[in-house]
């Protein structure tokens, strides 16, 4: 069997499968010598975005067409993606915009903990962007084996369009698959400069207000959800004055950033704006980054019990051993220790057991509604952010 | 030419090994995707891809995806000219320099290149602040996106314009002075017929490049519908929400609108070439 292995950071070597030398590096031999590194396979060469257009264009039954081109110019140019390490085992964390931090330092944690159990190491790798995005490029054939993306409906998303997942896949984890939740705050000014306090400011003329795309952000849908369900309390369950409500919200936003990111730059980099509808986490990063006399938190009365779930993309596992993998990579974000970095990273975890009191202390009360009172994402997602949805609407009358 | 033969016949050999490559290569990289958003199109229909393009949102889009490409295009058209007018007839100090800075837009990476300009020219950047006291707001405003395709098309213009510069022959220049021509009437009759074809075929690839621009220009614009959503935007927005049907429409209709617009330049340019005779 051939194998492809990396010699140095961008020399690869490719040869018979000779020995395995125990430490995730492999020996070939490539005819004339013995090379040793670590094994290459296929989705670690192919992880790179896929651009729109080529999404577009492998929409089912172009795919085959392409494929077909493509493995016609591969075998012309040589079997190089033929090979495909069988020893070592690769997770790639598929996952949405804020999570780097903290999947960087979970991957750290897990394969700690993996190694003490008695295993061989195991490559992690992460990916991230908005979370529509990320369910779009697995859908599209991105080799996922977990997805940990900003709500359900993205991963149902998956599951519905590309099988890859049982339909009751939020039933496998514990807290609906939801191993950390955050909630939607407001990041201002150093002060408070223009006195906000909640929703009912940010349709003030002198107010603006930065939040990125709900057609492309995940957490935007939260921000959404969370101005309406104040508005709906607020007017006593009136649709038509929440609706004018979050009409006048989107007239004060001056900028429509693609993703959470995004959307946070542009106000604690560029300076525009003067509040953040932020995840909470975010927004308690942006404090820890740029120091905490540049912005405040201001906590409004009604939020969002916002969910961020996971979910093991079974259609992606070729093996036991990475099945195995996978889900101890999953459940062990439920322990103590997880939870206590998932604290420390500022998400609302459910275990406070390992964590440092200050991180706990962090969190202040606030009313969360959960996404189940206005009918779950499946219900919420068409309506409020399908195509002429409600979303749609409100620029379409401005 | 007899039947049934399809090109003139050659002396140089070789002929069937590089058509087959040529064909082959262009298949895949070019003729296959384009083939594949037209084939799809085929597949939904006229009706319903003139339908979903009909809406009032995607007409705002694609108006001002072209509109600021071409106002970005002329604006190259002029500034590129001169700038290889410059660097080609002028000896100056740090003119090399200059000569390589502006292939930067092409090395660099179009969302390098919007963030920096971003950054630049938000109302707390190095130039933005200096504009804002006179209330000019460039970034998230139609003029950033103006910016950034100006930016990425430039060297587009002067690439093209400069090797023809350089062959321009400066006797004949001289023998139009000679004659009594004045020098705006040996510029605007001699020099510039000569360099027509190639300010167009630069504006027509700065136009064509400007259009799709999806990295750069989605920092610097605002993204708001209706005022700074370029139609590209438009695009991953309908894929986000796996409606592949009307981001096709919208690609089609870029495509359709951008073939339309190149062969209304080339037409142009064979005219010119008719008029002026090839150069």
């Amino acid at each position: 069997m051939i194998h492809t292995i990396r010699i140095g950071a961008h020399v690869l070597a490719q040869g018979q499968f000779a020995r395995n030398l125990g430490d995730g590096r492999i020996e070939i031999d490539t005819g004339n010598r013995r090379l040793a590194g670590k094994p290459v396979t296929q989705h670690g060469l192919h992880t790179a975005k896929v651009s729109p257009l080529l999404h577009l264009l492998s929409a089912n039954h172009w795919r085959s067409g392409l494929l077909a081109a493509v493995g016609a110019m591969t075998l012309a140019f040589g079997p190089t993606s033929a090979a495909k390490a069988e020893d070592t085992v690769e997770i790639l964390n598929v996952s949405y915009d804020p999570t780097r931090e903290f999947y960087r330092q979970y991957n750290a944690l897990f394969n700690e903990w993996w190694e003490s159990q008695g295993h061989e190491p195991v490559t992690l790798r992460q990916s991230h962007g908005g979370s529509g995005g990320q369910a779009r490029a697995v859908i599209d054939g991105l080799e996922a084996t977990v997805v940990t993306l900003a709500l359900s409906a993205d991963i149902s998303a998956i599951a519905e369009r590309s099988g890859k997942i049982p339909a009751d896949w939020q039933l496998r984890l514990p807290h609906n698959s939801s191993p950390y939740t955050s909630t939607i705050v407001f990041l201002v000014r150093d002060g408070n400069p223009k006195g906000i306090a909640d929703w009912d400011d940010l349709i003030r003329d002198d107010v603006q207000v930065i939040t990125p795309n709900p057609k492309t952000s995940g957490g935007a849908r939260w921000n959404f959800m969370a101005g309406w369900a104040w508005a709906l309390n607020e007017y006593g369950g009136n649709e038509d004055q929440a609706r004018a409500y979050m009409s006048d919200l989107f007239k004060n936003v001056p900028v429509l950033d693609t993703g959470a990111r995004g959307a946070t730059n542009t106000f604690t980099q560029r300076g525009i704006g003067d509040v953040l509808l932020a995840w909470e986490n975010e927004a308690f990063l942006a404090l820890a980054e740029q120091g905490e006399d540049a912005f405040d938190i201001v906590v409004p009365s009604v939020s969002m019990l916002a969910e961020p779930p996971v979910a093991l993309v079974d259609g992606n596992i070729t093996s036991q051993a990475e099945r195995a993998v996978a889900e101890a990579y999953l459940e062990h974000l439920y322990s103590p220790e997880a939870q206590a970095l998932a604290l420390r990273n500022f998400y609302r975890a459910w275990d406070t057991s390992a964590a440092s009191d200050e991180d706990i202390a962090r969190f202040p009360e606030i009313t969360r509604l959960s996404i189940d009172d206005f009918g779950g994402w499946v219900e919420v997602q068409p309506v409020f952010f399908g195509d002429g949805g409600v979303f749609d609407q409100i620029y379409e009358e401005q | 030419m007899r039947a049934g033969v399809l090109r003139a016949p050659s002396p140089l050999p070789g002929f069937g090994l590089s058509f087959g490559i040529m064909m082959a290569v262009l298949s895949v990289v070019v003729l296959l995707p384009i083939m594949a958003l037209l084939g799809r199109g085929v597949v939904i229909g006229p009706a319903e891809l003139w339908e979903m393009v009909g809406t009032k949102r995607i007409r705002a889009a694609l108006s001002l995806s072209f509109r600021a490409a071409l106002i970005a295009s002329v604006f190259n058209l002029v500034f590129g000219l001169l700038l290889a007018w410059v660097l080609v007839r002028y000896r100056f100090w740090g003119r090399r320099l200059i000569d390589a800075a502006i292939d930067l837009p092409f090395a660099l990476p179009t969302a390098v290149a919007g963030i920096a300009l971003t950054a630049l020219y938000a109302p707390n950047g190095a130039f933005g602040a200096l504009l804002a006291p006179f209330g000019i707001k460039v970034a998230y405003t139609q003029i950033g996106i103006w910016l950034a395709l100006i930016f990425i098309g430039l060297p587009f213009v002067v690439r093209t314009v400069q090797p023809v510069i350089e062959e321009l022959d400066r006797e004949v220049e001289e023998a139009s002075a000679t004659l009594g021509a004045s020098r705006a009437y040996t510029l605007r009759r001699v020099v510039l017929p000569t360099l027509t074809p190639a300010l167009l075929t630069g504006f027509a690839l700065a136009l064509a490049r400007s259009v799709g621009e999806y990295g750069s220009v989605i920092f610097i614009a605002g993204n708001l519908p209706f005022q700074t959503e370029i139609a590209p935007l438009l695009i991953v927005i309908r894929l986000e929400e796996y409606n592949y049907d009307a981001a096709t429409a919208i690609g089609l209709a870029m495509l359709l609108i951008s073939f339309a617009m190149l062969l209304a330049i080339n037409i142009i340019q064979i005219w010119s070439r008719r008029r002026i005779g090839d150069v």
